[in-house]
């Protein structure tokens, strides 16, 4: 499989990114290579293997239901682009 | 819509339906998951998707999915892993929802649900664990719009059915019997106004006999039970009239318009619809031992039909009857604490489906909100059981009254307000007496045979007390003087 431009701007769509002309060919170069790599990978007979899906062999890393680590709101919106005092504010995406 | 046109077609429904996890903590971090407090501030570096950080599974949340689950009789999967559903979107701190795709929680079950037609059991599709998403503003005014990620990672299950239902009716009291279910199990409060109780319905319509589905429209934004009934409706007849009309029903979401009862378009899905879903590499995978599980069945309370099938069978009421009183936990709390005082199970119905129904409904109040407790209604119904006060004394008079100093008790209060009977039959008798001694002719009357003059002795005797006499111990004691 190969990522054409069409891929490309979708999936950039998807993720809302703006992709400059200029480098649109350096991307899809380094988007291609990376596809190819994990194509190469399916070589391996992985029959009867179970898919891995945590590289640590651990389970039930769980917590129990306690309230800690909250952040405060000037804390929480100090890296905001932009903010009021209580809220986050985005570019309007609803009317 | 003519029911000649309806009657061509059949509509194919499923439901989807949110249920916010009643935990202390969020789904995968400490930050509270308390409803209404001030915005931004029930927020950690990991809800906030801060760079670095790493979520941690809520076991209490696994417990609390686990259970409903159980209750749906869904198969408990004892090994699964939470997925990546990628979007963007402003109330979505990572750009993606951690959510179950491969491997939910719980696989199939059911849910009965009786409506006119009949009794039918609802087949499920899945129960899977997923994060609650960010709120966000849109103010008329301004350029921007806020957003409040309070509500970020809130623990939710997602309930999804098999698109076996055909009535918007069936919708409805599916959805009712969820409400039920998890304000039985705990789990949920089941407030669809506040959205901690969500319900997104696909509708499609196809010819009667057909077992092809048609295009499916998905409805969201409906906030209340009766909302959703008639969201389905009118979208199944806009659906015909677009197919009567030879056009294309579009493959999309929908916003339901509470002021109309119809709904507009939001978004095409296939344009947006591609999640790219994959598993989530932070969070180990989860095993549920078989102890576990064990312990979570023997923790399981009763459930609303279990209650009413117990209701039925040890007092023998009515369908109606036993669905009031499991109408919430909270009323099926009160009315069998109130039986700890009352005898006949039929009495205490009655005063709770009767006068404290209508007062609670006039008063938009819940039972839970009721100020009385049951042991004071034990009292009151006590008060009319011995024959101290009458019933329409104790419901018009008394209750009211109680309901305004709800600290005191029904005794005195009826002492206060003079509505207790004179049972001694020594100051009745005294008055008995009297009665007859100032109306000498009329005793004459009533001897030689006008009977009629028993209503008249009875005027008296309820002048001279203000009404208070028990009207069978009266008629005793006038037979016994006049015969």
């Amino acid at each position: 499989m190969d990522i054409n431009e069409q891929t490309l701007h979708k999936i950039a769509h998807l993720a809302r990114l703006y992709i400059d002309e200029d480098h649109k060919e350096e991307i899809l170069n380094d988007l291609n290579d990376m596809i190819h790599w994990v194509e190469k990978l399916h070589e391996v007979d992985t029959e009867g293997v179970e898919p891995l899906t945590n590289m640590s062999q651990e389970v039930n890393s769980w917590r129990e239901d306690d309230v800690q680590a909250h952040i405060s709101r000037e804390q929480a919106l100090k890296n905001a682009p932009h903010s009021d005092s209580k809220f986050f504010k985005v570019p309007k995406f609803l009317k | 819509m003519d029911q000649e046109i309806r009657d061509k077609y059949q509509a194919v429904i499923g439901l989807e339906v949110h249920i916010q996890l009643l935990t202390r903590s969020k789904l995968f971090a400490g930050d509270s998951n308390r409803f209404g407090d001030e915005p931004n501030t029930n927020v950690s570096i990991i809800t906030l998707a801060h760079p670095g950080t790493l979520p941690k599974l809520n076991k209490r949340a696994l417990e609390l999915a686990i259970k409903m689950g159980l209750a749906c009789h869904s198969t408990i999967s004892q090994h699964m892993i939470f997925d990546r559903k990628n979007y963007f979107y402003p109330d979505l701190p990572k750009g993606y929802q951690l959510t179950q795709d491969s491997t939910p929680i719980c696989v199939g079950g059911k849910i009965g649900i009786a409506t006119h037609i009949g009794e039918r059991e609802i087949e499920l599709n899945r129960i899977h664990l997923e994060e609650d998403a960010g709120k966000s503003f849109h103010p008329h005014d301004a350029s921007e719009s806020l957003v409040d990620f309070n509500r970020a990672g809130t623990p939710l299950i997602e309930l999804v059915t098999e698109p076996t239902l055909h009535q918007p009716e069936e919708a409805y009291q599916l959805l009712a019997e969820i409400r039920k279910m998890v304000r039985f199990l705990e789990i949920c409060d089941g407030n669809m106004e506040q959205g901690s109780l969500r319900c997104d319905a696909n509708v499609s319509v196809r010819p009667a006999g057909s077992m092809e589905l048609g295009p499916k429209v998905e409805i969201k934004n409906m906030n209340s039970l009766r909302n959703v009934r008639r969201a389905i409706s009118q979208e199944i007849e806009r659906q015909i009239s677009l197919v009567e009309s030879g056009h294309a029903i579009a493959s999309e979401t929908r916003s339901f318009q509470e002021k109309t009862g119809g709904s507009v378009a939001m978004r095409t899905k296939e344009e947006l619809n591609d999640y790219r879903y994959f598993p989530d590499p932070d969070l180990s995978p989860v095993e549920i031992s078989d102890h576990w599980l064990q312990q979570i069945k023997e923790s399981m309370p009763k459930l609303p039909h279990q209650l009413k099938t117990e209701l039925q069978k040890d007092f023998g009421f009515s369908a109606d009857d036993v669905e009031f009183l499991t109408e919430s936990p909270e009323m099926y709390e009160y009315y069998t604490q109130t039986l700890e005082f009352v005898k006949d199970p039929v009495t205490a119905l009655n005063w709770l489906k009767g006068p404290i129904r209508s007062y609670t409904k006039d008063a938009n109040l819940t039972i839970a909100d009721l100020l009385l407790s049951p042991m004071q209604v034990g009292e009151l119904i006590a008060l009319v059981e011995e024959g101290a006060i009458s019933f329409s004394q104790a419901a018009q008079k008394l209750l009211p009254e109680l309901l305004q100093q709800p600290h005191s008790k029904p005794r005195d209060i009826a002492a206060s307000l003079g509505l207790l009977q004179i049972r001694d039959e020594n100051i009745l008798e005294e008055t008995v007496v009297e009665i007859l001694k100032a109306f000498p002719d009329k005793v004459e009357s009533f001897k030689n045979g006008k009977k009629g003059l028993l209503g008249f002795f009875m005027g008296q005797l309820m002048q001279r007390t203000d009404g208070n006499v028990d009207p069978k111990l009266a008629n005793e004691l006038f037979s016994k003087y006049l015969n």
